[in-house]
């Protein structure tokens, strides 16, 4: 089974093999707002741990998405650059962000779990 | 200080409402269905604003109050007639803009509609013009509720009945539960539509009135991107101290004869302006993409030049793009002209457009 992470800065992270898909939690985007313009990385470029990612933008302002661990970035999801609403839709699915071939990790450690990440966005949000 | 909350401060929350503080009160910025369905409810619908935070200012008098307002207000009021609006501002002498507004004749005088961050600044320099001749009360034992969209004059004539008989920028009083009633049709959305002020006892209850009847509460979120797309100014961005009403490109709103006649503060500036141009004008942008170019973005032309700033930019819902309005050197102002907007470090292209982005046709009448 694949094991998912969840950032501070409310990405969450999926690891298979050493390629990790990352976007933006439910919880986000009900912060958010309306997401209407989104920007990613380039593809071939290599990103790192707690860095900017991209960019999404609701109605209201922009937000930059940062990248909970470092490495290489390797696919796009073009189709929430076309349809940035599709992130509101379904955030912590089929509205990934980017995926990376990680460099190290043992970055994935430093990230909370569900039970945590749920209890710190709970709090962050009250 | 603490920060005031209107009438409707409770329907807000029963409405699940996110606030957020706007000229001192706390204001809804959107409820649970967001910005961009609120902003199409009320194109499609209608939608019911929440603006008590803004100046209702009632000046009483007879022709010399007329005459006396001549001198601030670039309007011909000798011939506006009872329970018309006009839209204008109130200007420094060099024709910055102080505040802009809708000023409509009423029996015993005027009610003045001010923005919310300028009543009390306005209100104290009204007062010195007018050397306090005439009793004025900007009054805050009255809200004011906007009603707009395609669906408003149903919902609202099924609640108070002859307000379909208003046309656009003129008013009445009407009585509903003993309680006296003032509506204009007008608004700020783009949209067909109407102001009501009423006192604060009878807000609540009269705007549940209309959720009832299938209106919905639209947040300033909404609004905002709503007048932008109808490329209407808002007060503190494309509006201020520092910009006259040409250089924001609204002198269809100075009355053609009192320009000729001139004698009304600011008067000197706007002719010379009218007559030599302007150096900055504010026009409409259209970014091409998706690219959002929020205020203070800066503006290049073709040749790399820094022409101007963007004043207000967002993605418009209905228009289904990115919208802005900003201020560039008149010569780029022409309609197409290709332009570059600095967002995040990059240029990207757009066009300088005509406004509005988004247009209906409100209800006119024979005048």
């Amino acid at each position: 089974m694949s094991e998912v992470k969840y950032s501070k800065e409310h990405e969450w992270i999926k690891l298979e093999g050493d390629i990790a898909t990352i976007g933006i939690t439910k919880h986000a985007t009900e912060m958010l707002g309306d997401i209407v313009f989104t920007e990613l990385p380039e593809k071939g470029s290599n990103v790192e741990k707690d860095g900017t990612a991209g960019v999404v933008e609701s109605t209201k302002a922009a937000s930059d998405v940062y990248t909970p661990v470092s490495g290489e970035v390797v696919d796009l999801n073009q189709s929430i650059v076309d349809d940035p609403s599709k992130i509101n839709q379904d955030p912590e699915n089929s509205a990934w962000f980017f995926k990376l071939k990680i460099k190290d990790k043992s970055e994935m450690d430093t990230l909370m779990n569900k039970d945590e990440y749920d209890k710190f966005a709970k709090e962050s949000s009250a | 200080m603490d920060t005031k909350k209107t009438s409707l401060y409770q329907l807000h929350q029963d409405s699940k409402a996110k606030f957020v503080e706007f000229a001192g009160y706390q204001m809804p910025i959107q409820y649970s269905e967001g910005i961009v369905e609120e902003h199409r409810f009320t194109r499609n619908h209608s939608g019911i604003f929440d603006v008590s935070h803004m100046g209702q200012l009632f000046i009483y008098g007879r022709e010399d109050l007329v005459d006396d307002l001549e001198r601030i207000f670039p309007l011909d009021l000798k011939n506006l007639k009872l329970n018309h609006s006009k839209y204008s501002f109130l200007m420094s002498d060099n024709a910055g803009i102080y505040d802009d507004l809708i000023i409509t004749k009423i029996k015993d005088g005027f009610l003045i509609i001010l923005n919310a961050a300028c009543k009390e600044n306005d209100f104290k320099i009204l007062k010195a013009l007018l050397n306090d001749k005439y009793k004025m009360v900007l009054d805050v034992e009255r809200s004011l509720i906007a009603i707009q969209g395609p669906k408003s004059v149903q919902i609202l004539k099924s609640v108070i009945e002859g307000v379909e008989n208003l046309n656009f920028m003129s008013g009445n009083w009407f009585t509903l539960d003993d309680h006296n009633i003032y509506v204009t049709r007008s608004g700020y959305t783009g949209e067909d539509g109407f102001e009501v002020s009423l006192t604060n006892e009878f807000a609540d209850r009269f705007t549940r009135r209309l959720i009832d009847k299938g209106a919905k509460l639209i947040g300033l979120g909404a609004r905002d991107t709503l007048r932008l797309e109808a490329g209407l100014c808002l007060y503190g961005h494309e509006l201020s101290k520092d910009k006259t009403p040409v250089e924001a490109n609204l002198k269809w709103a100075i009355s053609k004869d009192r320009i000729l006649k001139g004698n009304f503060i600011g008067s000197d500036i706007i002719t010379k302006q009218l007559n030599n141009g302007v150096n900055k004008i504010r026009v409409g942008i259209k970014p091409e993409g998706r690219i959002i170019a929020r205020e203070k973005t800066k503006i290049y032309n073709e040749s790399d030049l820094e022409i101007g700033e963007i004043t207000s930019g967002t993605f418009g819902p209905s228009v289904n793009g990115p919208v802005a309005m900003g201020y560039v050197e008149n010569k780029f102002s022409k309609k197409n002209t290709k332009i570059f907007l600095e967002v995040r470090g990059k240029k990207h292209p757009a066009t300088i457009c005509s406004l509005p982005f988004y247009k209906k046709s409100y209800v006119k009448g024979v005048i």
